[in-house]
């Protein structure tokens, strides 16, 4: 997996390539923990993204609750979902816990 | 039938999964298919990996077989720790808003939405849990 992350402003983009899952999870969930401090908007750019298990949807709940809580306009929104990613997201009804694009 | 015998440790993960998908090429398996056993066979995995043994490192042993009318593949993984019924965890309830949602039980919620048929044992000391999953569907 790699992580690449853009901030402008209040707004961070982060972009998710390859595979998120068990072993990869705990190293984008401590990036983010990392960068949440002053952003309102959080983009997750997930158009390379080829798997993504439970451990990888823990981690886009987790964020969609931070973004929530920390400031009234924070919201999570994610994008460019891959067809097996967005059949794992609507599997477990996440696709109404955040913005997908 | 084939059959990966390997240290339950979850950096073991790639070469279980490894394994399973090179069963799965080997018939053709359609790739969102692949993609719903991965997540499942990670899944159970994982759990093993993470709770079937106390301090001790213990083995995990996963079996694959391919079932020809319908074309389907079953999975199955015996360890020999706790005791530990996957199957009796209530599911998630998905409905609710995200601030009330909780993170856990979601991975065997997702087995069982997706594989076929989901069967927890217990027999001589281990844990056997086998999933099955037809091939032929998108």
């Amino acid at each position: 997996m790699d992580i690449k992350m853009k901030k402008n402003g209040t707004e961070l983009t982060v972009e998710v390539i390859g595979r998120l899952d068990s072993l990869t999870a705990p190293e984008l969930e401590d990036k983010l923990e990392e960068s949440y401090e002053g952003i309102e908007k959080l983009i997750l750019d997930l158009g390379k993204l080829e798997y993504i298990s439970s451990a990888g949807l823990r981690v886009l709940l987790g964020a969609a609750q931070t973004m929530e809580e920390q400031s009234d306009e924070g919201e999570l929104i994610v994008r460019n979902l891959t067809k097996p990613v967005r059949d794992v997201i609507e599997l477990v009804g996440f696709d109404s816990a955040f913005t997908i694009e | 039938m084939k059959e990966l015998v390997i240290d339950a440790k979850r950096e073991n993960l790639p070469a279980v999964l490894a394994f399973v998908d090179e069963q799965l090429e080997a018939v053709e398996c359609p790739m969102l298919t692949q993609t719903s056993i991965d997540v499942a066979v990670e899944e159970v995995f994982i759990n093993i990996a993470s709770y079937a043994y106390d301090t001790e490192i213990g083995t995990a042993t996963v079996q694959v077989t391919v079932l020809q009318d319908p074309l389907s593949v079953e999975i199955t993984f015996i360890d020999n720790g706790t005791q530990y019924d996957p199957l009796a965890k209530e599911d998630p309830d998905i409905t609710l808003p995200k601030q009330k949602r909780k993170k856990g039980g979601l991975g065997i919620f997702m087995v069982k939405k997706t594989m076929d048929d989901v069967v927890y044992e217990y027999k001589y000391g281990k844990n056997i849990l086998t999933i099955k999953k037809k091939l032929n569907e998108e």
